[in-house]
C-alpha cells in the first residue's frame, strides 16, 4: 500500500434533509494510526458526517473512498465487514448476554451446529487481552462498569472492522481514571495502525489523544489542522465562529435593583446536590453552567421537586412555600422544561395541542377540563407566537422537528403563565435557526417580567441573555459571574479552576436586595 | 455475585424439592416411581407448550395462541383420522407442519409491521379457536389401532411406574430445547432479542429469521402439544385446552425466566411445570381440598417471583454502584 495514501477520504460530502442542508461539500481525510478528532457544537454535523460513514444515512453527493476504493456502506453492518467499525457513547452491547457471547455473536465457533463456548470464551480471552484487560468473560457483560463495557465494544468493533473505527463520545460517562484506561487503548490502537475518529466534547481530551483535528460548523468543513499546531482558543473560536477576544457584550445592569421572586435557603439534596442559597429576581435570568453531570440539572430537579429537597427552604414573594413535587411546584407558578424532551417532556403520540395544554390541563385539576375552544385558542396563539411548524395543532408532536418540540415544550409551560421557569438545555439538538429564536425567545419572556433559570452547556449562548451565571461543579455551587464578569472565558476559568478558588469568591453579591 | 444469574433457577429446584418433601412427609406413598411417571405423563402437553413457551418469553415476546392452537390440533387430527384413512403418523406430520407455518406467519407479522406480540398472538388465539370450531363443534373420539398402541407402549420403572411415550417426548423435547436454547448461535440470537432488538440488530443478529423461528418453533411445539393431549385424551375437542397458554406463562415465570426476556432457562420451565404438577398430585392425595387450591397456589408462587426478580434486578444495580 502506498504509505502517502490516505486510509479513508471523504470528498464533497452533501447530505440534505428537507429544509436543511446537513452536510456541505465537506471533505474529510483520516490516516491509518493517526487519531482524528471531529469537533463541532451540536448541530454543527458530526454526527450526520459519521452516519454517512458508517452507512446509517445515505449520501446525497460525494465520495468515500477506503484504502483508495470507492465506498458505499449500505448500513452499519455493511460498513463493519468493510472495515469501518463504531462504538456508540452508551454501550450498545446487550446486558445480558456474556462478555464473550457478546464479542463473537454471530460467528461464535461451531462443531456440529453447536457452540462451542470454551474455545469462545479463551478467543475472547485472548481479543482482551490485547487490551490489557483480564476478566472472567463468562460473566453477563451488565456485571463490569460502563469503562470495562465501552473497552470490549472497541475490542469487538476493532476485531470486526479492523481499519476504522470511530469513538463517538466514548469519555462521556467515565471518570478521570476510567478516561485514561480508555486512552490507553487508543494508542495501542494507533500503533496497530488503524485510523481513529475521535468524537468528543471535552477539549482537554481533545488535545491529550488526537493528532489532527476536523471542526466542522453548521454543516461546513471549517478546518482541518495537526493538534501540535493550534491553541486551544483558536479552537474554541473556530467552533463557537466568532471572537472570543471581541466579547464586550457588558452588562449595564449591574445597578439594576430587582425585587426578588424567589428565594431558596440552604436548599438541597443529600446526594445530588449540595445545600447552595439562590435568589431570583423578577425578570432576571440565572443562567447555569457547568459540565455533564455537575449537578445542574440536578439543582434544577430538586428546585421543581422532581426529587424533592431533604433540607432548606423556599420562599416566593416571602411567602414560604411548598416544593415536595412537580404538582406543588407548578401550582406555585413554576414551570420546568427537562432537558431530555424525548423522554421526560414531550408525549410522543400526542398531538400538539394535547402537548401544549397538558400542564395547564394540570394545573385546573381532571375533573375541570378545559374547553375544546379554549384549547384551540391557546394552540393557536402560541403556534403563532413561538412560530411552530407545521402550524396543524392535531399533528402528532413525533413528526416535529426537534427545535419545534422544543417550542412545543416551552408554549406548554407559557401557557400555565409561569412567574418562574426552569429550561433545561432548551437548545440542545435543534437546528441553528430554531436555536437563535429560542434564544430570543427567552430574552423577550424576561423582558415581559418572568423570571427565568436556564441550563446550558452552550456557553456563548449563556453569556449572551444570562444576567448572573452561576458555575456548578461536583455537586455544589462553585462561583456565580456578575455584569461584566459573565464571559465565555471566566465561566471555563471557574469550571477548570483548582480548588483553590478563596471560598469567599462564592459570596452572594450584587443583585440581590 | 456472578451467581445471581442461576438464583432463580436455583430458588425453583429448592422450591420443587421442599414441595415433595413436604409431600412425601404427609403421604409417603408420594415418593414413588408411580407418581413420577404419572407427573410427567399429566403433565406432557403442557410441558412441550412450555418449552416454545420459554424460547418465545426469552426473546421478549408472548405467544397467546397455544391453548387454541392445541384445540385446533387436536380437532384437526380426530377429523382426519375419522374422515380419512390416512396413516396418524401422517395426520402427525401434517399438523406440525400447519402449526409451524401458522407460528412463524405470526412471527412475521410481529417482524414486518412491527406489531406487539401480545396483540398479533391475540389474533392467533381466536383464530385457531375459530378454525377448531368451524372443523366440528362435537367432542371428536379418536379410534384407531396406531393410538393404542402408544398409548400401551411404556417403559416400566421399578416399583412399577410408567415412563409413557407422551412422558418420554416431553422429556426429549426439554432436553433438545435445552441444546437449542443454550447451545446454538439461534439460542444466543433468541437471549440477544430478548435483551433489545435496536442493540441486536446493530450487533448484527438476523433479527427476522430469528423472530419468525421462535414463532415457528412455539407454533410447532404446540402442534405437538396438541399431538400429546390428543393422545392424553383420544379425542379432539374444540373447547379443549382453553387458558392452557396462561398456565405455561406461569410454569416459564416459576421456572425463573423473566418476563421481559433475555434472562431464563429452559431447564427451569421444566421444574415449573412439574410444581404445578405436584401441587395438583397433592390436592388429588388430599381428596378433600378442591382442585382450585392448585391456581390459589400457582398465583401465590407466581407473586413470590415476580418479587424475587424485582428484588434481584435491584440488588443488581445497588452493586454496581
Amino acid at each position: 500500500m502506498n504509505m502517502d495514501q490516505p486510509l479513508l477520504k471523504a470528498t464533497k460530502i452533501d447530505k440534505i434533509f428537507p429544509g436543511v442542508v446537513a452536510l456541505d461539500k465537506v471533505d474529510f481525510t483520516l490516516k491509518a494510526g493517526e487519531v482524528h478528532a471531529l469537533l463541532g457544537e451540536n448541530g454543527a454535523g458530526k454526527s450526520t458526517l459519521i452516519k454517512c460513514l458508517t452507512g446509517a444515512y445515505h449520501r446525497d453527493g460525494g465520495d468515500i473512498l477506503l484504502n483508495g476504493e470507492t465506498i458505499s456502506p449500505r448500513d452499519t453492518l455493511d460498513a463493519q465487514g468493510l472495515g469501518i467499525g463504531t462504538v456508540y457513547q452508551e454501550v450498545n452491547l446487550l446486558g445480558n448476554l456474556t462478555v464473550a457471547e457478546n464479542m463473537m455473536i454471530g460467528r461464535q465457533p461451531k462443531k456440529w451446529g453447536m457452540v462451542q463456548t470454551k474455545q469462545m470464551n479463551r478467543q475472547t480471552k485472548e481479543i482482551l487481552n490485547q487490551y490489557g484487560l483480564d476478566i472472567d468473560v463468562a460473566q453477563l457483560l451488565s456485571t463490569y462498569s460502563v469503562a470495562i463495557q465501552q473497552i470490549i465494544a472497541i475490542a469487538r468493533a476493532v476485531d470486526l472492522s479492523g481499519k476504522v473505527l470511530i469513538l463517538d463520545e466514548p469519555t462521556a460517562s467515565l471518570d478521570a481514571k476510567e478516561v485514561q484506561m480508555l486512552f490507553g487503548v487508543i494508542r495501542k490502537l494507533k500503533q496497530k495502525n488503524i485510523g481513529i475518529i475521535f468524537i468528543s466534547h471535552f477539549l482537554d481530551q481533545v488535545f491529550e489523544i488526537s493528532d489532527t483535528i476536523t471542526v466542522l460548523r453548521n454543516g461546513r468543513l471549517i478546518e482541518s489542522v495537526t493538534t501540535v499546531d493550534i491553541s486551544s482558543i483558536d479552537l474554541v473560536t473556530m467552533m463557537l465562529g466568532y471572537e472570543l477576544g471581541e466579547e464586550t457584550k457588558l452588562k449595564e445592569h449591574d445597578g439594576v435593583e430587582r425585587e426578588t421572586l424567589v428565594e431558596f435557603c440552604n436548599f438541597g439534596h443529600k446526594q445530588l446536590i449540595e445545600p447552595f442559597y439562590l435568589a431570583i429576581g423578577k425578570g432576571e435570568v440565572v443562567g447555569f453552567a457547568g459540565l455533564l453531570g455537575s449537578g445542574r440539572t440536578e439543582t434544577a430537579e430538586t428546585l421543581f421537586g422532581v426529587t424533592p429537597h431533604d433540607s432548606g427552604s423556599a420562599t416566593f414573594k416571602n411567602e414560604n412555600i411548598n416544593l415536595s413535587s412537580p404538582r406543588a411546584a407548578i401550582a406555585n407558578g413554576f414551570g420546568f422544561c427537562p432537558e431530555d424532551r424525548k423522554t421526560d417532556g414531550i408525549i410522543a403520540d400526542l398531538s400538539v395541542r394535547e402537548n401544549i395544554i397538558l400542564a395547564l390541563q394540570a394545573q385546573r385539576g381532571w375533573a375541570n377540563p378545559l374547553p375544546k375552544s379554549e384549547q384551540d385558542e391557546i394552540c393557536k396563539k402560541y403556534i403563532k407566537a413561538l412560530d411552530i411548524r407545521p402550524t396543524d395543532a392535531e399533528k402528532p408532536i413525533r413528526l416535529l422537528s426537534g427545535g419545534n418540540q422544543q417550542k412545543v415544550i416551552l408554549a406548554r409551560w407559557l401557557a400555565t403563565n409561569p412567574e418562574f421557569l426552569i429550561l433545561d438545555e432548551p437548545t440542545r439538538g435543534i437546528d441553528v435557526g430554531a436555536h437563535a429564536e429560542i434564544i430570543r425567545l427567552i430574552e423577550n419572556l424576561c423582558e415581559d417580567g418572568m423570571s427565568l433559570l436556564v441550563i446550558s452547556s452552550e456557553l456563548d449562548e449563556l453569556v449572551a441573555y444570562s444576567h448572573r451565571i452561576i458555575v456548578v461543579r461536583d455537586h455544589e455551587h462553585i462561583a456565580e459571574l456578575v455584569g461584566s464578569e459573565i464571559t465565555t472565558n471566566n465561566i471555563v476559568e471557574a469550571i477548570a479552576a483548582d480548588l483553590n478558588v478563596d471560598n469567599g469568591q462564592y459570596e452572594l453579591k450584587g443583585v440581590i436586595s | 455475585m456472578m451467581k445471581s444469574r442461576y438464583l432463580p433457577l436455583i430458588a425453583t429446584c429448592l422450591i420443587f424439592v421442599l414441595a415433595y418433601a413436604l409431600c412425601y412427609w404427609q403421604f409417603p406413598n408420594m415418593l414413588s416411581t408411580r407418581v413420577v411417571g404419572n407427573l410427567l405423563t399429566d403433565n406432557a402437553f403442557l410441558g412441550i407448550a412450555a418449552v416454545g413457551m420459554t424460547f418465545v418469553i426469552l426473546s421478549g415476546g408472548i405467544d397467546l395462541s397455544i391453548g387454541s392452537v392445541i384445540a385446533f390440533t387436536g380437532v384437526f387430527i380426530a377429523v382426519v383420522l375419522k374422515e380419512t384413512s390416512l396413516h396418524p403418523l401422517v395426520v402427525f406430520g401434517l399438523v406440525l407442519v400447519i402449526t409451524a407455518i401458522f407460528g412463524g406467519i405470526m412471527g412475521a407479522i410481529i417482524h414486518y409491521l412491527e406489531m406487539p406480540p401480545f396483540v398479533v398472538t391475540l389474533a392467533g388465539m381466536f383464530l385457531a379457536r375459530g378454525i377448531a370450531f368451524v372443523i366440528s363443534t362435537d367432542s371428536v373420539p379418536v379410534k384407531h389401532e396406531f393410538y393404542t398402541f402408544l398409548q400401551d407402549s411404556f417403559y416400566r420403572l421399578p416399583g412399577g411406574g410408567r415412563i409413557t411415550v407422551i412422558g418420554a417426548a416431553m422429556l426429549v423435547v426439554f432436553f433438545v430445547g435445552i441444546i437449542i436454547a443454550h447451545r446454538t448461535r439461534f439460542g444466543t440470537n433468541v437471549f440477544a432479542l430478548g435483551g433489545g432488538i435496536p442493540t441486536s440488530k446493530l450487533m448484527g443478529v438476523p433479527v427476522a429469521k430469528t423472530t419468525i423461528g421462535i414463532y415457528a418453533i412455539s407454533g410447532f411445539l404446540a402442534g405437538l402439544a396438541g399431538i400429546t393431549f390428543s393422545l392424553y385424551t383420544s379425542a379432539g375437542y374444540s373447547l379443549a385446552a382453553v387458558g392452557v397458554e396462561l398456565d405455561a406463562i406461569a410454569a416459564v415465570v416459576i421456572g425463573g425466566a423473566l418476563l421481559t426476556g433475555g434472562s431464563g432457562f429452559i431447564a427451569g420451565t421444566l421444574i415449573g411445570v412439574l410444581i404445578m404438577g405436584l401441587i395438583q398430585t397433592y390436592i388429588i392425595f388430599d381428596g378433600t381440598l378442591s382442585s382450585w387450591w392448585t391456581k390459589i397456589v400457582i398465583g401465590i408462587l407466581l407473586f413470590a417471583f415476580i418479587l424475587m426478580q424485582k428484588g434481584l434486578l435491584l440488588a443488581a444495580s445497588a452493586q454496581k454502584k
